[in-house]
């Protein structure tokens, strides 16, 4: 076993290089405990279908090694997330000009989760302090949103960050359920996070944090991607493939169209 | 029901999409015109992102006008030589607007510039519109001729040189105007996703001097290929032609047209056209009223390719 540990920490070192994305630990420990978590999903994979309007997916894992007393008197605590792919985002301001609003200011961030959906056994505020949280960037609002390029004066910053988060929150992207993780025996628990109908395709994780009386214990990350299947699959490769080919069918669908309906509706 | 679509990459409501593309082909239908000036405003307001509003307009536009070009083929009543004239003007436009368009979506400008020329060409084209028809309504009540080509009438435009015979029109014009005109329109359908029916057959008739019956088939001509041609790039540069949206806009839209037409057959001509000036003016102002008001939200976010 500790071999096969050690094998899978040496591929991944070895990975470092040619991709960065496999840079990601999968496994953080911290020394001081004993207690491990682990957890499972169903799936690794979510398929957008043509009908697809959102879902929830469920999350179960379980405690290893815990202190019976403590699970009874509540001092664990569990945060699942689901983290989308990174995407560098562009913030504008309107301002009125002559009468009309128009995008004045701009700040680009770097990339931040596209989406990010959270569940935990009660509100963060509880679970551990702002420095830790922040230092693992568990919460909506602890991401860290670092600008570049030039940003002018920095109170105008703060605005553009919080534009940030209400603008992610607001259209479902990013969103939290304080109380979402529950315990379902004793050491076992189940945590439901929901995934938006806009959620964005691509490599998303699942982040599971175990707390102890509000220091951090273990981070696991199982990976889950998000695909279009089928037809949008399919037209969405070929958009992005073939483009010119794509473009060049789209015309004709529309020349096929308007011809049917000259025909079948033949006006003169 | 919702149905994802997969370019602009989220859900909607298909009964929404295919009522819009009813509603604009019944509309349409009645005023011989593409549409495209309608359904891009009427996508952005359903929150589709105005990059593929734009692209997806301009190719919902191919299908209504290769339906009314054909009809007007079969009565005899286009002019292919003054089409093709058109047609090479449009196609130069039509590849300078879609470098303006990418150019203003990386300054993040694009939806300020497509809404301010909405507001400007709807509001003046509309306005011109209601004024000519009103005036046609009441020289029609006074029981006056309605004409509106004054022929034997030259302007500045007639004195240009390059001139060619165009037999079906019985013209014989520059072509200069003709190419400058396509240029125009071919910019406006790539960056506002519309035919530009709306602006060139206006232009035709009182700049040109083009006889009526030839303007509209004429137009519709050269529109399905710049629109084809917009298209193309459009999914080529920006991918962004969301080819589901398009054909549930352009399946109900072509049934739509067929009942706007019977309609349009019962309205006397100058009532048609104070009533797609009213609808021309109406879109105009609401887009307008979106520019001035102060939005919900000032500030708006982009993440990879088209933002929400």
């Amino acid at each position: 076993m500790r071999t096969a540990v050690l094998t899978l920490v040496a591929f991944m070192s070895a990975g470092i290089p040619a991709a960065a994305q496999l840079a990601d630990p999968t496994v953080i420990i911290n020394d001081k405990f004993s207690e491990r978590i682990d957890i499972g999903i169903s799936t690794n994979e979510i398929a957008i279908t043509s009908d697809f309007s959102g879902a929830d997916i469920t999350v179960f894992g379980a405690i290893d090694g815990a202190d019976e007393l403590l699970l009874a008197t509540f001092a664990y605590d569990i945060v699942v997330a689901l983290e989308g792919p990174r995407l560098s985002s562009t913030v504008r301001r309107k301002e009125r000009v002559a009468g009309i609003w128009m995008n004045r200011h701009s700040i680009r961030f770097e990339p931040i989760p596209a989406s990010y959906s959270m569940s935990s056994t009660r509100p963060l505020a509880d679970i551990a302090n702002l420095m830790e949280l922040a230092s693992r960037d568990i919460g909506i609002n602890n991401i860290r949103l670092v600008p570049t390029g030039g940003v002018g004066d920095g109170s105008r910053l703060t605005e553009f960050r919080e534009a940030l988060r209400r603008i992610k929150q607001a259209s479902g992207l990013y969103q939290r359920a304080p109380t979402g993780v529950q315990f379902i025996s004793k050491a076992l628990f189940r945590a439901t996070v929901r995934l938006p109908a806009n959620i964005p395709v691509g490599q998303h994780k699942v982040r599971a944090v175990l707390y102890k009386n509000n220091q951090f214990v273990m981070e696991k990350v199982i990976p889950l991607r998000v695909v279009k299947t089928g037809l949008e699959q399919f037209i969405y490769n070929l958009a992005h493939l073939y483009p010119l080919a794509y473009g060049i069918i789209a015309v004709l669908l529309a020349t096929v169209t308007g011809w049917l309906g000259s025909v079948i509706f033949r006006r003169d | 029901m919702s149905i994802y679509l997969p370019i602009a990459e989220l859900s909607v409501n298909i009964f929404v999409i295919l009522g819009m593309g009813a509603a604009v082909g019944f509309l349409s239908g009645m005023f011989g015109v593409g549409g495209g000036f309608l359904i891009t405003p009427l996508l952005i307001f359903y929150n589709i992102p105005p990059a593929v509003a734009v692209a997806t307009g301009a190719n919902q536009v191919v299908a209504s006008s290769v339906s009314g070009a054909l009809a007007h083929f079969r009565r005899g009543t286009l002019d292919i030589k003054l089409g093709l004239v058109l047609l090479s003007g449009g196609l130069v436009g039509a590849t300078a607007g879609i470098q303006i368009f990418s150019m203003l979506r990386r300054l993040g400008q694009l939806d300020l510039i497509i809404s301010l020329l909405y507001v400007v060409f709807l509001g003046s084209i509309g306005g011109l519109m209601l004024w000519e028809s009103v005036n046609s309504i009441r020289r029609a009540a006074n029981n006056k001729p309605v004409s509106l080509r004054k022929p034997g009438q030259h302007n500045w435009v007639h004195r240009l040189p390059f001139k060619m015979r165009f037999k079906r029109s019985k013209l014989y014009l520059s072509v200069i105007p003709v190419i400058l005109l396509g240029f125009a329109i071919g910019i406006l359908t790539s960056v506002m996703g519309v035919g530009g029916g709306f602006i060139m057959v206006p232009a035709m008739i009182y700049l040109l001097r083009i006889p009526t019956n030839v303007v509209i088939g004429t137009s519709l001509f050269q529109i399905i290929f710049v629109t084809a041609f917009t298209t193309v790039v459009q999914a080529a540069t920006n991918f962004s032609v969301d080819i589901v949206l398009a054909a549930l806009l352009m399946s109900a839209g072509v049934i739509g047209a067929q009942y706007g037409v019977r309609v349009g057959q019962k309205m006397r001509g100058e009532q048609l056209r104070a009533g797609l000036a009213l609808l021309v003016l109406g879109v105009g102002i609401r887009l307008g009223f979106g520019l001035v008001l102060e939005p919900d939200e000032v500030y708006s976010v982009v993440s990879g390719s088209f933002g929400f």
